[in-house]
């Protein structure tokens, strides 16, 4: 099952009285467990895509598959569970809810779910310990550096076990090598956690390390690249 | 982190506004509840006044109320005995009483002859004993030092009048009233009286050195009846129409000047219960009792209209206090809660793209309203306790109306328990209305719009 399948998508916005096509008659498919990036310019529409796929937005026309779920159907309770059980969010600015500590902020769309409290902790714990941040489990999003506030967000994101994991442009508030350890981090976690990752972002880093980049321009698809499948095996084999 | 938690945090996190908000709530308690504590200790005064001087209850003939005034002889209760009796030996009754004691109300005119002066007067006969029996309930725990009557242990013949009286009697230095000023117009001599009553007041007068009067009533045939009395004392009472028309007598000598030797009635029952909350039991019990009679029971309130009339102006004024602090409250809260929202925009775009329903953001935001308005109306509480224990033991007095000695000033909030609750929930109520809206709001933004927000 692919985890991500638009057709003819389209999306406006008005500005004032003006009709702003954001996207127009996208067609796309994420494959699973693979390093999908969204690239292009500011107002390409590549957050507007990524908001599609995140189903926190809706589409004027087409349709919008995500985990086998058509979007346009659900309504908002609905889709906000599906979006609490599938999908995962990182965001550019980290988005913690700065008075949970690290602990409180993976566990939280684990109580969403109503998980067991043994379940929560046990799932929480190897998240931190897995993005290395076990012993700040404690500390507030204030205390932390913003590397490891994004690495609690990963822990986050990932808590639910989602089938998706969106990022917008997650390394765009760091330095060059935090976003580099970011980026493996997200890598290893993806290869281990065995699931789709889809960025939006312009940063080199990140378009080189993806196994598929969709370029978007203009609220169109220009190009649809994916890397050699065998490069992603050999990365799965050295993780 | 369930929802309580998480929103105790929200508040802890912008501590200096919620304290602002806390404030503003806390001093709303205060105010309503101590200006309620004012009030009810007003309103259980007033009661204990009245029940110490006209009882809970009266049985009077049908009709006296309106229109005895005017000839209480003609709405006398002839078998009052017999009644009194029945009373105090009803099973379902006695228990409940305090004390059940017949009074006689007349009208008539009061005259120092000696001094050529006269006026009409009320007089009131009453058994003194029983009196000082009703002058002892205290059922509020007022700090109060009853005076027993100042008929206590006096003859027959012996009156209590108002201050007024005495001043217009021109008694004011043979009863060593103080502050009374004389008349600088000259009064009528003596002679002018009839010869008669002239000829009572000459004997009389050299019996005593306090004051005489005589007093002239109409007797139940309609024919003139007259006595001579000795005036113990002159007391100030605190309403002035009836200070300068007050004569209190023994029940014995009212009944005398009314029915003379005929048999002797009254124009009232009072009924004083041990506790005001068996008024209605009590009233039932009497309906059963008084079937068939020509009697009817009134209450206090009915009896004394002014308990109502104040109490009803305080309660217009608590409730007016209450509705304004109310607003007050409602927008501070409100404004408060909007803030939060702005502010947090970002994180509601957050949970919501988590998954979190909208049902589940609206529930946080009313979730810190209602802990908000919650903790106002504790430390409210508090403090109106607190302050209202310093005010009882200011030493602070005040006169209220109809009274001529001042009483402790006293807010009763301790023990009110009804009026605590309502106010604390009428707190949290207000606080949960306010937080409605903005908690609305918040549930129904857009989320990628709410991820946006700068």
């Amino acid at each position: 099952m692919y985890p991500v399948i638009l057709k003819q998508v389209s999306k406006h916005y008005r500005l004032g009285s003006v009709d702003v096509p954001a996207l127009q008659e996208v067609n796309l498919v994420i494959y699973p467990n693979r390093f999908t990036v969204i690239a292009g310019q500011s107002g390409s529409g590549k957050s507007t895509l990524l908001n599609l796929i995140g189903c926190i937005d809706r589409a004027d026309q087409g349709e919008v598959i995500v985990a086998g779920q058509y979007i346009a159907q659900l309504p908002d309770d609905a889709l906000a569970d599906f979006r609490a059980r599938h999908l995962g969010f990182i965001f550019q600015n980290f988005n913690l809810l700065a008075v949970l500590s690290a602990f409180e902020n993976v566990e939280y769309p684990l109580r969403m779910l109503n998980v067991p409290a043994a379940q929560r902790k046990a799932r929480v714990m190897e998240l931190l310990d897995a993005v290395g941040l076990a012993d700040k489990a404690h500390h507030r999003p204030g205390q932390l550096s913003g590397g490891q506030r994004q690495r609690v967000a990963i822990a986050r994101a990932l808590a639910p076990a989602p089938q998706l994991v969106l990022a917008d442009e997650p390394t765009a508030n760091l330095d060059s090598q935090t976003g580099k350890a970011i980026l493996q981090l997200m890598r290893r976690m993806q290869l281990e956690h065995q699931v789709s990752f889809v960025f939006s972002s312009h940063d080199p880093q990140v378009m080189a390390e993806a196994d598929d980049a969709v370029l978007i321009r203009d609220g169109r698809i220009v190009s649809v690249e994916q890397r050699d499948r065998l490069l992603v095996k050999k990365q799965e084999e050295r993780v | 982190m369930n929802t309580f938690s998480l929103a105790l945090r929200n508040l802890l996190r912008n501590y200096r506004r919620s304290l602002g908000t806390l404030l503003a709530m806390l001093v709303g308690a205060v105010t309503i509840l101590l200006f309620g504590g004012y009030s009810q200790a007003l309103n259980l005064g007033l009661q204990t006044g009245f029940v110490q001087s006209s009882g809970h209850l009266q049985i009077q003939h049908k009709d006296y109320f309106l229109y005895g005034n005017g000839n209480p002889a003609a709405y006398g209760i002839a078998n009052y005995p017999a009644l009194l009796k029945m009373l105090k030996q009803d099973p379902v009754l006695a228990p409940m009483l305090n004390v059940v004691t017949p009074t006689l109300s007349l009208g008539g005119i009061a005259g120092n002859f000696s001094a050529g002066v006269s006026r009409t007067v009320l007089g009131h006969g009453a058994v003194v004993e029983d009196q000082n029996k009703l002058r002892l309930w205290n059922d509020y725990d007022f700090a109060l030092k009853p005076k027993k009557s100042a008929l206590t242990g006096t003859a027959e013949d012996s009156v209590v009048i108002g201050s007024g009286v005495a001043r217009v009697l021109a008694l004011c230095a043979a009863l060593q009233v103080k502050n009374c000023p004389q008349p600088k117009v000259e009064v009528s001599k003596g002679a002018d009286a009839p010869a008669d009553v002239m000829a009572l007041s000459e004997g009389a007068s050299s019996k005593v050195a306090t004051g005489r009067i005589e007093m002239l009533a109409a007797n139940a045939h309609g024919a003139p009846n007259v006595a001579a009395l000795t005036v113990v004392k002159a007391e100030t009472i605190g309403v002035k129409e009836l200070d300068d028309m007050f004569v209190g007598l023994h029940l014995s000598q009212a009944q005398k000047l009314i029915y003379g030797a005929g048999t002797p009635q009254v124009t009232a029952i009072v009924l004083q219960l041990k506790h005001s909350s068996q008024m209605a039991a009590a009233s039932a019990r009497l309906a059963i009792l008084m079937a068939g009679q020509p009697l009817e029971v009134l209450d206090y309130t009915v009896i004394n209209p002014q308990y109502g009339q104040i109490t009803g102006m305080f309660a217009a004024i608590f409730g007016f206090i209450s509705l304004l602090i109310g607003s007050i409250v409602l927008f501070t809260v409100s404004n408060t809660m909007s803030m939060a929202v702005v502010e947090r925009t970002v994180e509601i775009g957050t949970l919501r793209a988590m998954g979190l329903r909208q049902s589940g953001i609206r529930r946080l935001f009313i979730c810190e309203g209602v802990l908000l308005g919650a903790m106002g109306a504790a430390t409210g509480v508090l403090a109106a306790l607190a302050l209202a224990w310093l005010v009882n033991h200011s030493g602070l007095t005040w006169t209220p109306p109809g009274n001529v000695d001042p009483i402790p000033l006293m807010v009763r909030v301790w023990g009110e328990g009804k009026m605590l609750l309502t106010t604390a929930l009428g707190l949290v109520g207000v606080a949960l209305l306010s937080a409605w809206w903005p908690a609305r709001r918040a549930a129904r933004l857009n989320i990628v719009d709410a991820l946006r927000h700068a």
